[in-house]
């Protein structure tokens, strides 16, 4: 979260152009006048590019041995390969579906779960302790007792998905309904708004900021319960081919697998920010400048 | 209880009292805070409420606002009245358009606000950003927000109190001249003596739940009414202050 906080300030420099003529015009310190904001970009790619050429160096002179840590290039050739047959493509779309699928049920039910709650102190009463008590526990934990109940098929992994992504949701939506100012409230009475209008114009607004940080850690929570639902029994999917490589000790396929979740973790968090800039363009701390 | 609010049509009303208020009152629990309040304000008349904090004069307020219920007495309004709160209350998530049309039930919605924005001297901001707006600004959309919908009634919560001196002077001149235009009646609840002077045709000072003095200013008059007098009336020394 910190990290991404970080890089977030960085994409907003380097798209505002009043700063980069400002950086010129005042020239605050050397360094800066003389990279400027892409000569700084640039040097943040600088370690881990080096890091991948040590290691592409380390591998091909024989240090690392293929079994512990194949050279890149080596998992490059083998994503090829694998693209080639097809069956990277396929189990890509079957990990994709699962993931849609459990963010999907789990989205919706924590989802109508947080409107209920955040609009009924009844339903708060009657519902939140049991949601809180559920939370306590590390979803991943479950595993075994859902293994029991589901098995180890296809409803296994999307429920434990779901599961991950419920409570995030859950909490944020109640969270960010509760935050609406009742100022505003007041003032969308005083404004003759009906309770539908208050809604729309004012509290599901109101709680947007608060509803998609929660959707930005379900996206999280949901890729890691990905991972641990297609290490088990799978027959299809990232995972499978991270277990199924691990039998023959193809370090290159099991590598390759790491590299396409964290490729995935990167574009579901860039879904995100993007949904962030979009809906809260008015938000101060998100919102780009018009 | 025999406490009554009738909000009746307009049409019944063409050229009644903006507002006319009966032996008002309203209480939490056993504590009395507006007891027997009798008050009408007249379309186009602009009547300033003054008053120690805590005398019942946002209660009043807010009563006619609909936003509290009475325990007693009866509120006769010819429509929902529109109110000016001391914060600006703007929606940040929507532009000012938007914000100025809020609850307006019309097709030429965006129209209507550019006029009213207009009016307030912001009519090229439509679709701009509540957050881009100085303090005086944003209670100037807010101002155009309530005559948007063409109140017969306005309520003016202190909503000058936050404003630096010289933007709190600027928005008297917009007050009156919209106020000149559009003849709702108005009712401005403030700690600013020097205000209601500059703005009331009426000068009502409240004192523990009753309206204890009442004073109408005659405008050309060469004194209107001296400042000591007001101070005094809110209990303040009049001698110490000058």
């Amino acid at each position: 979260m910190e990290l991404s906080g970080i890089d977030r300030t960085v994409i907003g420099a380097d798209s505002a152009p009043s700063s980069q003529s400002g950086d010129n015009a005042f020239a605050p310190t050397a360094t800066k006048s003389k990279l400027g904001a892409r000569g700084l970009q640039l040097l943040s790619w600088l370690a881990p590019v080096v890091l991948v050429v040590i290691w592409e160096w380390l591998a091909q002179a024989g240090w690392l041995s293929p079994h512990v840590l194949p050279a890149p290039s080596k998992v490059i050739r083998t994503a090829f390969k694998l693209a080639a047959t097809g069956t990277l493509l396929n189990d890509l779309g079957v990990s994709l579906l699962r993931a849609a699928a459990g963010f999907a049920i789990g989205a919706a039910v924590g989802g109508a779960l947080g409107i209920l709650v955040g609009f009924s102190r009844v339903a708060e009463a009657a519902i939140d302790r049991s949601v809180q008590m559920i939370r306590a526990i590390p979803f991943l934990a479950a595993l075994p007792l859902v293994i029991v109940w589901l098995g180890v098929g296809e409803t296994q992994k999307i429920f434990l998905v779901a599961l991950g992504v419920t409570f995030p949701i859950y909490i944020n939506t109640v969270l960010g309904i509760r935050q609406v100012d009742p100022k505003l409230l007041e003032l969308g009475r005083v404004q003759g708004l009906s309770s539908l209008q208050l809604i729309r114009r004012i509290i599901l607004p109101g709680a947007l900021p608060s509803i998609l940080t929660g959707v930005r850690y379900a996206l999280a929570t949901a890729w890691l319960a990905l991972v641990v639902a297609e290490t088990i029994g799978a027959q299809s999917g990232i995972g499978f081919l991270a277990m199924d490589a691990r039998e023959f000790l193809r370090t290159d396929v099991i590598v390759l697998t790491i590299v396409i979740y964290a490729l995935i973790g990167v574009a579901a968090d860039g879904i995100a920010r993007f949904l962030e800039r979009r809906l809260l363009a008015w938000h101060p701390n998100y919102g780009a400048a018009r | 209880m025999n406490a009554h609010v009738a909000r009746l049509s307009t049409a019944s009303f063409e050229t009644g009292p903006a507002v006319v208020v009966s032996n008002l009152v309203r209480s939490y629990g056993s504590r009395v805070v507006i007891e027997k309040l009798n008050l009408r304000i007249e379309r186009g008349e602009f009547v300033a409420l003054l008053g120690e904090s805590g005398c019942g004069k946002t209660t009043l307020l807010r009563a006619l606002a609909g936003l509290d219920s009475i325990q007693g007495g009866r509120i006769v309004a010819p429509r929902r009245p529109a109110v000016v709160f001391q914060e600006h209350r703007l929606l940040p998530w929507d532009s000012l358009w938007r914000n100025v049309s809020l609850g307006l039930q019309v097709p030429d919605a965006r129209e209507r606000a550019a006029e009213a924005l207009t009016e307030v001297g912001l009519g090229d901001r439509l679709d701009d950003w509540p957050r881009n707006l100085s303090g005086g600004q944003a209670q100037r959309v807010a101002l155009a927000r309530a005559l948007v919908q063409q109140p017969e009634l306005l309520l003016l919560d202190e909503p000058f109190a936050a404003l630096d001196a010289l933007t709190r002077i600027r928005m008297h001149e917009l007050v009156r001249e919209l106020v000149t235009n559009h003849q709702p009646g108005v009712l401005l609840v403030t700690h600013d003596v020097d205000e209601a002077i500059a703005l009331a045709d009426r000068i009502l000072v409240m004192r523990h739940g009753a309206i204890a003095f009442e004073h109408r200013v005659v405008r050309g008059a060469s004194a209107p009414i001296s400042r000591s007098e007001l101070l005094g009336e809110l209990g303040v020394n009049s001698h110490s202050t000058h």
